[in-house]
């Protein structure tokens, strides 16, 4: 939902990052305000989840220039988990194993984490227990998830429910959702866009980080932005996406070369 | 951060390095007859006990020390340690209030409840300070169940019969190079046995500590459960930080009879060494217990975090028909520290069985060794061993390596082995970050997760002190 009037959440400006002193991100520059819908699309090696991880602040990734502003704060002063703590949710592409670690005690410390951060209450185990359960249904999951090793062992459909959930615990103020169609069957899909769907609100934004646009048929995105070569080369509304799904990558990337 | 911060994580500095200001009595450096003879004449031992070392000592003489670990050090000079050291005391001690201030007061450092007073605790202590043993609480309150619990040196002159019958039963005094050195030179340790058909009704705890610079500390532990007695078992230590090595080399022997459980728990916390390896002690350690009755049941459970190097492979000896041994282990390396440590465990009786539940956490520039025997005799048919084996690797520059060794004779039997090797990594504690959850907090909950079956084990205030212990022996390591 476009107003243009809304709270700006986050503001990026010329951003240009490394991996391993191979230089990735090139000029970022981009605005969300609360309330929006964001599809960020490329062809792979585009640099998509690299700006995604860059804003999250992964340890690997170097911000070599730009500034970014989230909530008017300097993002990329703030450590990884300050960054959570502020509101700023990374679903992940392939979100880790972590065997040992009840996926109850993992969400539990999130969000009691993430909320004393913010200053608001925590909440006691089965206080929790009671929050998380009916948060679950959103997203159809069996309670059993709780009991399990965080991911360890679950289906692409399931670690990517539980990304989700975990979105849906947190209430960042922006989430990005790093490919989160991948791996979908079709009827996983439904059920993960319609939680995220349900978790947008006018005072929230979120940005998808996307492949194809499959996903964009089921969450409905304001702006439609083409990473090619570690810059967005083109911004339009949610018609370029199905452009894109119809066409490919390939005449956007020639229409650059010509112009 | 990355890999810098899990470093920082890993190297909290050592909480129990002071040294303890203290007039002591310290034997001169060097091993002979004569020391043996000077160390059975301090404590006014009997012939039979005399005798007992000068046998051990001479078989010492024959032996060389074990190269097959899977640790380096430089060779031990046997000759520039002192093999006793005591605080000195005028008289033999009525009641706490006569210890020396200055030895309570190093306990109330380390939190060791040694004032009986304060009950709460619940736990009975026996505290061996470098040689001697200088505390035991409790005494009276488990005597009136027919519970013996005193240092052994006591229990030599209060209860010969017992300790001539059982010393050296599990652990023969020719048994190994460092069992040979102990059985010669041993200077106290505590003495535990629970009569017939007792469940004993407190934790019975011994709390070592070496203090003197060159002193060895050579304790022995003798444990004996008759018949359906049950009794838990703990033991803690530390050191001061001293830039040379300190030899530990104890032995601890477990006698089991009919019905008998004994569970034995280890939080190993010795002085490791400093970052660059300087320092530390040698924990060169012969634990056995052996299942002499039916249906008896021993159960090691150890947490090991010091120690410069680590040897030590508490053992079930599992003779009784039905019998049963459990091994639970967590070892963090750390630094330069080395560990080559696991367990044995030997089926003799029928239907025998036995758990291995290995957890070893390298860090630093570490290495730590599983070494592991399941030995199934011909005699112990329906016999069952499962055993399990995880690594944890904490950055770039450690090692973690598993050598088990399985010897089946008898085909009617089921070994079972499982072994795994994983990574903290920048991901997973990115995850946890994203999450909101800092570094520290992130490996402390992976590491309790991996550990959690031996945790699990462990009576529950000395898993809360587990839990701490691995907390800040890994704080600062990631980064």
């Amino acid at each position: 939902m476009i107003n243009s009037g809304a709270k700006v959440i986050l503001e990026i400006r010329g951003l240009t990052a490394s991996v391993a002193g191979v230089s990735i991100l090139k000029g970022i520059d981009l605005t969300v305000r609360a309330g929006e819908v964001h599809a960020i699309m490329g062809p792979n090696g585009s640099g998509k989840s690299t700006l995604a991880k860059v804003l999250a602040g992964h340890p690997a990734y170097e911000v070599t220039g730009g500034t970014v502003l989230f909530e008017g704060k300097d993002l990329l002063a703030l450590a990884s988990e300050v960054r959570a703590q502020a509101g700023l949710f990374l679903g992940f592409q392939y979100p880790v194993e972590i065997p040992g670690v009840t996926n109850s005690a993992f969400l539990r410390l999130a969000y009691n984490t993430v909320q004393s951060g913010r200053g608001k209450e925590e909440l006691d185990p089965l206080e929790f227990d009671d929050h998380v359960r009916e948060t679950m249904k959103l997203l159809e999951m069996s309670p059993e998830f709780l009991d399990r090793s965080v991911n360890d062992g679950f289906s692409g459909g399931e670690k990517k429910r539980n990304e989700i959930l975990q979105m849906a615990l947190l209430e960042p103020h922006l989430a990005i959702l790093d490919e989160t169609d991948s791996g979908l069957d079709i009827d996983a899909l439904r059920v993960v866009a319609s939680g995220v769907n349900h978790l947008i609100t006018p005072d929230n934004a979120c940005v998808l980080v996307t492949h194809y646009q499959r996903l964009l048929n089921y969450i409905t995105p304001d702006y439609v932005h083409v990473m090619e070569s570690g810059r967005i080369i083109k911004t339009a509304d949610k018609s370029l996406a199905l452009e894109l799904e119809a066409r490919g990558y390939d005449w956007l990337l020639n229409e650059k070369l010509d112009s | 951060m990355s890999t810098s911060t899990i470093e920082q994580l890993v190297n909290q500095p050592y909480k129990h390095g002071f040294v303890t200001d203290i007039e002591s009595d310290t034997a001169a450096k060097g091993l002979s007859e004569q020391t043996i003879r000077f160390i059975s004449a301090k404590k006014a031992e009997p012939d039979w006990l005399l005798q007992f070392r000068l046998k051990a000592y001479q078989h010492w003489l024959t032996l060389t020390a074990p190269e097959w670990p899977n640790v380096n050090y430089p060779a031990i000079d046997f000759q520039n340690i002192s093999y006793y050291s005591a605080p000195k005391q005028k008289k033999t001690l009525k009641s706490m209030d006569e210890v020396d201030p200055e030895l309570l007061k190093t306990f109330e450092k380390l939190g060791v409840p040694m004032n009986e007073r304060a009950a709460l605790a619940g736990v009975a202590v026996d505290v061996i300070f470098d040689s001697v043993s200088v505390a035991t609480t409790y005494k009276q309150k488990l005597a009136d169940v027919g519970i013996i619990f005193c240092s052994i040196s006591e229990a030599v002159r209060e209860h010969p019969e017992l300790v001539k019958k059982y010393m050296g039963s599990v652990v023969p005094v020719k048994d190994n190079f460092y069992a040979a050195l102990n059985s010669a030179v041993f200077t106290d340790g505590s003495f535990c046995f629970i009569p017939k058909g007792v469940k004993c009704p407190m934790e019975l705890s011994t709390y070592f500590r070496i203090n003197t610079q060159d002193s060895g500390q050579f304790e022995r532990t003798l444990i004996i459960a008759e018949e359906r007695a049950s009794v838990s078992y703990l033991e803690g230590c530390t050191a001061p930080k001293f830039d040379t090595n300190q030899l530990h080399a104890a032995v601890v022997e477990l006698v089991a009879l009919d019905y008998a459980d004994i569970k034995y728990s280890t939080v190993q916390n010795w002085y490791a060494g400093d970052e660059k390896g300087v320092g530390g002690i040698y924990n060169f350690v012969t634990k056995r217990g052996l299942c002499k009755g039916v249906h008896s049941r021993i159960s090691w459970t150890q947490v090991e975090t010091g120690s410069a190097i680590t040897w030590k492979y508490p053992s079930c000896v599992l003779r009784g028909d039905h019998s049963v041994g459990e091994f639970y282990s967590v070892a963090l390396t750390n630094h330069k520290q080395q560990a080559d440590t696991g367990t044995k465990m030997i089926h003799i009786g029928k239907n025998t069985r036995s758990t291995i539940v290995s957890k070893g956490i390298s860090a630093g520039g570490s290495n730590n060794s599983y070494r592991g025997l399941v030995r199934i005799a011909p005699t112990a048919s329906g016999a069952r061993n499962y055993s399990q084996c995880d690594s944890m690797l904490i950055g770039q520059q450690c090692s973690a390596n598993t050598f088990p060794y399985i010897e089946v004779r008898n085909p009617t039997s089921q070994v079972e082995h499982e072994a795994t090797t994983s990574k903290i990594g920048e991901d997973q504690l990115f995850y946890f970050q994203q999450r909101g959850i800092g570094a520290e907090e992130a490996v402390s909950m992976i590491i309790n997760g991996f550990c959690k079956d031996v945790f699990q084990q462990l009576p529950m205030e000395f898993a809360v002190e587990a839990t701490k212990l691995l907390g800040l022996k890994l704080e600062g390591s990631v980064g």
